[in-house]
């Protein structure tokens, strides 16, 4: 019988629609748990557990409402999505002291479906990075080796599901956020399409290819949270007015992989991965063999310039965004300045950290008079190359698998002087963001060298969430369990 | 020689962002190794290829113009670092 905070959100969502447990015992079992893990993982930034307590009680007295699917389910969100009245600091220090008067929508979502908002999470600073190294407060560590990074940017939503202290979390994804941390911390991850989730309230890195999606202990978690945050929202115009499929009885229609067909990507497999990485990756890909799929060969032929595409496209995108952070409406002013101008400058170059400060600059130059065309410009032609690449694939095939990431996670550390050597780290992940597809990563065991998580990642077509939830859904069952990190 | 630290100075005055000179110095050997990656793009004839901006094709949508007062003064207000209670409040500019 497992402890109640390892339940999957599933499991525990039934035994409290059931009464056999109460959200108030369910609410505090995961901020003890929180309590006790929290000193070795740093995954959260703040955690509302009073506002928590508070609201567990005031619904048992109520009692299970059947119309909210995550009625008294403890969740975590990342510190990059606008919750009322609670502390929302992107990681950064120019936030430090933001409360948003708005839920960002993906929120109101959680809580109009019954879920109770724990914490938030853990970042690198406004969503840059892939090691959660670069949050301006802390480093997350692994819950499977705290002298290992959890991935990034959403570092603080895989740990803290990993680590069990809730039952999912929201994560974001602008080049592999949601895919890498759960690669890294042995969870489920899942990226919707571009315009599958309304990001309003969700404080923007690169507009043109984030999205917010769910990261959870198991694939049918991923699809219930997905279920409440999807569909379209008038406050964001680029979500779109298309139906929602139920992704829950979608996961029921299958019990194997008979009639679907495997895109296996040369460009994806055949250098540069860890044997560990490869094997592992290999041996799920051989299960969906087995399990009545058939595999193809598909060509990505342009991923090699997919890094320089995204890092072109996705700082021009920060350098606009964050022009908004200039100590007047919200956010950390330097008192001492006597000019408007230098209370801009002393602000921003106060507020924002060194990866902060290096993407800004890069976005500035790439979008700046006689290097808009060469740069901006041209990124964006090759964006639409790249996505043709993947229409061509995904004609093949149902999806596309691959490794999430070329190796197990990293060292604290090891990433931090070299940026170009971290963005070279999304090489798999980034060109399912230009693309706009979904993607998700799924735990399919441990690494034999490093005894670390290994990610598979699923690439679908757009807004066929339901058909990668599947497969997902499918080889979960029939790859060797990652289980639990013992922290 | 991709950037020079001219530049990068330069860039970060734009971006209104001031960097220290041992600043400056890293940021353009850095983003000169970027640039420099970045280059490769150039390899890709992409002459008749209409660029994409946005995976989604429909950004520019309608509707009607209704007013609505969701939050007040107040809320608008709450986080500013200066407010005289009913405005911004920033340095003197004229």
């Amino acid at each position: 019988m497992p402890d109640l905070t390892q339940l999957t959100l599933t499991q525990v969502r039934q035994q409290l629609a059931d009464k056999s447990r109460s959200a108030a015992e369910v609410t505090e079992a995961a901020l003890t748990r929180i309590s006790a893990t929290e000193p070795k993982i740093q995954a959260l930034l703040s955690i509302q557990a009073e506002e928590a307590r508070a609201q567990a009680q005031a619904m048992d007295a109520s009692g299970p409402d059947a119309a909210k699917p995550l009625w008294g389910v403890p969740l975590v969100v990342k510190d990059v999505l606008a919750t009322k009245g609670v502390p929302t600091t992107c990681g950064s220090k120019i936030l430090e002291n933001f409360r948003p008067v708005y839920d960002a929508t993906a929120v109101a979502r959680l809580k109009e479906a019954g879920a109770i908002i724990l914490a938030k999470a853990n970042m690198d600073e406004f969503a840059m990075g892939s090691t959660t190294e670069n949050s301006a407060y802390f480093a997350t560590r692994n819950p499977w080796d705290t002298s290992r990074v959890p991935g990034g940017s959403s570092g603080g939503s895989g740990a803290t599901v990993a680590a069990c202290q809730c039952y999912g979390a929201l994560g974001t994804d602008t080049g592999g956020s949601i895919r890498l941390p759960a690669s890294f911390c042995g969870i489920v991850g899942l990226k919707p399409s571009y315009g599958r989730v309304s990001r309003f309230g969700m404080v923007a890195y690169g507009s043109s290819l984030d999205q917010i999606g769910p990261m959870t202990r198991s694939v049918e978690d991923a699809a219930r949270i997905l279920q409440v945050i999807a569909g379209h929202d008038e406050r964001d115009s680029t979500s779109v007015n298309a139906p929602v499929p139920d992704y829950v009885a979608a996961l029921s229609e299958r019990a194997d992989l008979k009639g679907l067909t495997i895109g296996l990507p040369a460009e994806y497999w055949d250098k540069g991965l860890s044997p560990e990485v490869a094997e592992a990756c290999g041996a799920a890909v051989k299960q969906a063999e087995a399990l009545g799929a058939k595999t193809v060969p598909v060509r990505l032929k342009l991923s090699e310039y997919a890094i320089a595409t995204y890092y072109i496209i996705a700082v021009a995108e920060a350098s606009s965004n964050l022009a908004r952070f200039d100590g007047v409406r919200y956010g950390l002013r330097d008192k001492d300045a006597q000019s408007l101008i230098e209370m801009y400058v002393k602000s921003r170059t106060k507020g924002f950290g060194e990866e902060v400060q290096r993407r800004i600059i890069l976005g500035t130059y790439v979008l700046s008079s006689g290097y808009y065309d060469a740069y901006y410009r041209k990124a964006a032609q090759v964006r639409r190359l790249i996505r043709q690449d993947f229409e061509a694939a995904l004609n093949q095939c149902d999806v596309i698998m691959g490794p999430v990431c070329p190796t197990t996670a990293f060292k604290v550390g090891e990433m931090s002087d070299d940026p170009l050597q971290m963005y070279l780290m999304d090489i798999f992940t980034i060109s399912t963001n230009l693309a706009g597809l979904p993607g998700m990563s799924l735990p399919v065991g441990l690494g034999r060298d490093s005894g670390m998580p290994v990610g598979l990642q699923l690439t679908g077509r757009a807004f066929d969430e339901a058909r990668m939830l599947q497969v997902a859904g499918v080889l979960e069952k029939n790859v060797p369990a990652t289980g639990l990190p013992k922290l | 020689m991709k950037i020079s630290p001219e530049e990068v100075a330069k860039v970060a005055r734009l971006a209104r962002l001031d960097l220290t000179p041992e600043k400056i110095a890293q940021y353009a050997g850095q983003l000169d190794g970027i640039l420099g990656y970045m280059d490769k793009l150039a390899e890709l004839d992409t002459s008749a290829v209409e660029p994409m901006y946005t995976p989604v094709d429909h950004v520019s949508v309608m509707r009607d113009d209704v007013a609505r007062k969701e939050y007040t003064r107040e809320d608008i207000l709450k986080n500013a670092p200066e407010t005289d209670g009913s405005f911004f409040i920033v340095p003197r500019i004229v």
